[in-house]
């Protein structure tokens, strides 16, 4: 039994009582916060892994065209291709709150709009398959910006329910038992110490009764 | 207005340059932490990482997990693939619910 080092009076009972209370009510809160936050969780993380293996199929495949770009073209050509690129990316970034956890929502913003006016080359001295490798580029974007988003948020939705785990832990298993058998200890002592006096209170007055009786046998006028 | 960059070896990044992200070429690992370093506290909102540099700046992107940003995403390169992309995600899942329930089929 473990209990806190305080004075068994009163004035303590009251106040680790209501310490209790708030123990027992912080508790059942933060399991419902842990809960919830760990089905949003789950929802999020098997989102984020289809879209992980999607992203990733596709960058494999969007590589596989530069490969063959690469070998269709030279290296010098390629690269003066890709040297300047027209397009720019911008991200805006809103918050969300999710049981109190901030994740960033990325909203995109492209310099230019026109999905076909993208390529920073001109045509004739290019192959096709540059064509296919930035088209799929392209494509792939809005995707590989939800997957950090996905991946940003379950990442702090997964500290954050790790934290709420230990604090409902510390609170069911440490803080609330600790309390009980403080109230515990402390209430018997009071009790203790009521039953002491009292014992004591009822040998006095047995002593004085029994000195009223001795003095009336003594001295039979006297009351 | 935050940008995004993509940190990699020149072969595996040329093409995110074509379609608007900024390509920060890293040729030389042994200076791949210190061009992190200068990324992360830039103005970037997502860092696309190869994995191949990713797994040497495994303890710096750690770190940054539970920021809220940036968001650091590591992504296949052309080559020296590992698969450190799903392998955080299931050290996410243990992390969360204690044991992989998710990928451990």
């Amino acid at each position: 039994m473990a209990v806190l080092n305080v004075n068994p009076t009163r004035m303590e009972l009251t106040r680790l009582k209501k310490q209790l209370t708030t123990a027992v009510r912080g508790h059942k809160l933060l399991k419902d916060k842990r809960d919830e936050l760990m089905r949003q969780y789950l929802e999020l993380i098997r989102v984020n892994r289809k879209l992980r293996e999607e992203v990733e199929n596709e960058i494999a495949e969007a590589n596989s065209y530069f490969v063959r770009a690469s070998g269709v073209m030279s290296k010098e050509s390629l690269d003066v291709a890709l040297l300047c690129p027209k397009q720019e990316v911008y991200l805006e970034v809103d918050t969300k709150n999710v049981m109190s956890v901030e994740i960033p929502v990325f909203d995109v913003t492209t310099r230019t709009s026109d999905n076909s006016d993208i390529y920073s080359y001109g045509f004739a001295s290019t192959s096709f398959e540059l064509d296919a490798a930035i088209d799929k580029m392209n494509a792939l974007l809005p995707r590989m910006l939800k997957l950090a988003e996905t991946e940003k948020a379950t990442q702090r939705m997964a500290v954050e329910i790790e934290k709420t785990r230990r604090r409902v832990n510390a609170l069911e298993h440490v803080m609330i038992p600790r309390y009980r058998d403080t109230i515990r200890m402390i209430t018997e002592k009071l009790e203790e110490n009521d039953r002491s006096s009292r014992a004591r209170l009822m040998k006095v007055k047995d002593m004085m009764v029994k000195q009223t009786i001795e003095n009336h046998k003594n001295n039979p006028d006297t009351i | 207005m935050v940008k995004i960059a993509v940190f990699g070896d020149y072969e595996s990044i040329k093409g995110y340059a074509a379609v608007g992200m900024n390509a920060i070429p890293c040729e030389d690992p042994s200076t791949a932490r210190e061009q992190f370093k200068t990324l992360t506290s830039g103005d970037y909102g997502i860092i696309y990482v190869t994995e191949e540099l990713a797994v040497l700046l495994a303890e710096e992107i750690a770190n940054l997990d539970d920021k809220f940003l940036p968001a650091v995403i590591p992504i296949p390169g052309v080559k020296n693939n590992n698969g450190i992309g799903i392998s955080r995600l299931k050290a996410s899942v243990e992390k969360a619910v204690g044991s992989d329930i998710i990928f451990n089929k």
